[in-house]
């Protein structure tokens, strides 16, 4: 465990004459939880995007340490390694569960589909391991049939996690995985990503513009202002003792109850 | 004498030049989807448009055609095809699927086992198996380029768990080849297994999509299905009322308004030659 999982080295994303990224780099080590803040714009969805292959950078690279093939440069490699990759040894979480869903087909096939697209051919096993992974974010096993429209805001997020999580991968992505969501809903589901996290030994990159769920979810925090990394450090030292007017501003309109 | 006012076989030789390319390409690459300059034909789309055109430029006068609807030879677009080529390409045409060199059929596959140098010309509506899945064609595209075919595997999961088998019966998916996924066109999936290994070529054209693929002779094709849920062809209890047969494809008729019913070949060819 001497190498980075995750490492990112001057990423810079424009669109047009907009800079939504700007030289951002970072390592993120097995089994740690990274978190990025700021506010809506800064640029954080964008650097996800970035890092996980979704969008190309005008600059700078992003190396994964991959399970079995060594390091690799995410944007060089082919779209279809890119694709396996993002279907076996990562995740990715959508704030919008319904992107993330195929919302036609039932819960199972939901969770099934990875599965299936690395040659799952068997429809009990398939099954079986939905129900298990519906067991384990928490829904009825008698919803396994159900579609997910039928689902509440709360549990398509459950399961939009579960069908990521179903391959085992080494690294999720998450975009404001509570976002939109009421408060006793958000703790249910930062409860569980905390235990699956600790359970899988799972990496993550988690986007969010809710310092509650950073304090509570993440190890080491990015602070984004309009596509700069404003500030980085454990997340307990930003929050606690942040440095950054930005980030003094971030902290204080923390509502308090 | 082919009808003067046309070209032979209707279409002008620079489209035939341009569809056999396209068929060509389609033989090579078997179950990938060609896309061609589809033309406007004298019948309307969704009537055969697409076999028609790929019919035309194989078709030659040395041809026998016989042309199918639901497997029967006596159906209006049936009749209508076969009448459309002996006036512009000047063909024998049969109703003997031995006799056809090219028989064009929309909706079966014949019951007698066709031979070496036949050409069976499918008409296609949805030449896209993953249309109904997926509904941009960029992405289908790529998931063919990337053979990602996980997708089709989650419509016959989800059937399982709707129906408590796959219950899909007509155009039912096939893997070509082991590489391209393909939609056989609408037959029975009764059919599949016919189009596996067959001696003769198959072609399959889809005039409003403009797209032309192929399965040359004797190219595996393998129905999708699950380890525990094998793929299975439609059976009857009854046998045919005609013939006898228990081994056809069977349509079950309505003969009266006090429920009484038949089942008969759908393959009148067949059916036929069986009852002489």
């Amino acid at each position: 465990m001497n190498s980075p999982l995750l490492s990112a080295r001057g990423v810079t994303k424009r669109f047009g004459s907009r800079l939504a990224c700007c030289n951002v780099s970072f390592d993120l080590w097995p089994g740690e939880v990274l978190g990025v803040v700021g506010e809506s714009g800064s640029g954080k969805t964008t650097l996800l995007n970035c890092l996980a292959g979704r969008l190309a950078p005008e600059a700078g690279s992003v190396a994964y340490e991959t399970a079995s093939a060594g390091t690799v440069d995410v944007h060089c490699l082919s779209e279809a390694r890119r694709r396996l990759l993002a279907r076996t040894e990562w995740g990715f979480v959508n704030q919008d569960a319904r992107e993330g869903l195929r919302m036609g087909v039932s819960a199972g096939a939901n969770i099934g589909e990875r599965l299936m697209a690395i040659g799952a051919r068997h429809y009990g096993n398939i099954r079986q391991t939905a129900s298990d992974w519906l067991d384990r974010v928490e829904i009825e096993a008698d919803r396994l049939d159900d579609r997910p429209t039928t689902y509440s805001g709360g549990m398509r997020q459950r399961l939009q996690i579960a069908r990521n999580l179903v391959s085992e991968p080494r690294l999720v992505f998450m975009d404001e995985p509570t976002g939109g969501l009421d408060v006793s809903v958000q703790a249910r589901i930062l409860d569980l990503l905390r235990g699956l996290v600790d359970r899988f030994h799972l990496s993550a990159v988690l986007v969010t513009h809710d310092l509650g769920v950073a304090r509570l979810l993440t190890h080491r925090l990015m602070v984004m202002q309009g596509g700069v990394v404003v500030e980085e450090g454990l997340t307990d030292q930003v929050l606690d003792d942040p440095q950054h007017a930005y980030t003094q501003m971030l902290v204080a309109s923390i509502l308090p109850v | 004498m082919p009808d003067g006012a046309y070209n032979y076989a209707y279409l002008d030789e620079q489209t035939k030049r341009m569809i056999r390319r396209a068929i060509l390409k389609a033989v090579a690459v078997p179950g990938y989807q060609v896309p061609f300059g589809g033309r406007e034909m004298p019948l309307p789309y969704g009537w055969g448009t697409g076999g028609i055109q790929v019919t035309a430029a194989i078709i030659g006068q040395d041809d026998t055609l016989k042309v199918i609807d639901q497997g029967a030879d006596d159906t209006t677009n049936a009749v209508s095809i076969r009448r459309f080529f002996a006036r512009v390409a000047d063909v024998d045409t049969t109703t003997r699927t031995e006799e056809a060199t090219i028989i064009q059929t929309r909706h079966r596959v014949p019951e007698t086992p066709l031979q070496e140098g036949q050409i069976l010309v499918f008409q296609v509506p949805i030449p896209e198996p993953l249309r109904m899945l997926e509904p941009r064609e960029t992405e289908t595209r790529t998931l063919h380029a990337l053979s990602e075919y996980g997708v089709m595997q989650v419509s016959l999961y989800e059937s399982i768990a709707r129906h408590g088998r796959i219950a899909k019966t007509y155009n039912y998916p096939v893997l070509v080849n082991g590489r391209y996924m393909m939609s056989p066109s609408p037959i029975p999936k009764f059919d599949n297994p016919k189009l596996d290994r067959n001696p003769a070529l198959q072609l399959y054209g889809a005039g409003r999509e403009k797209r032309i693929y192929a399965v040359p002779p004797y190219t595996p094709v393998k129905s999708l299905d699950f380890d525990d849920h094998p793929f299975e062809i439609e059976t009857w209890e009854q046998c045919c009322a005609l013939c006898g047969s228990k081994a056809s494809f069977l349509d079950e008729m309505i003969v009266d308004d006090e429920g009484q019913r038949l089942f008969v070949c759908s393959d009148t060819d067949y059916c036929e030659e069986r009852r002489k």
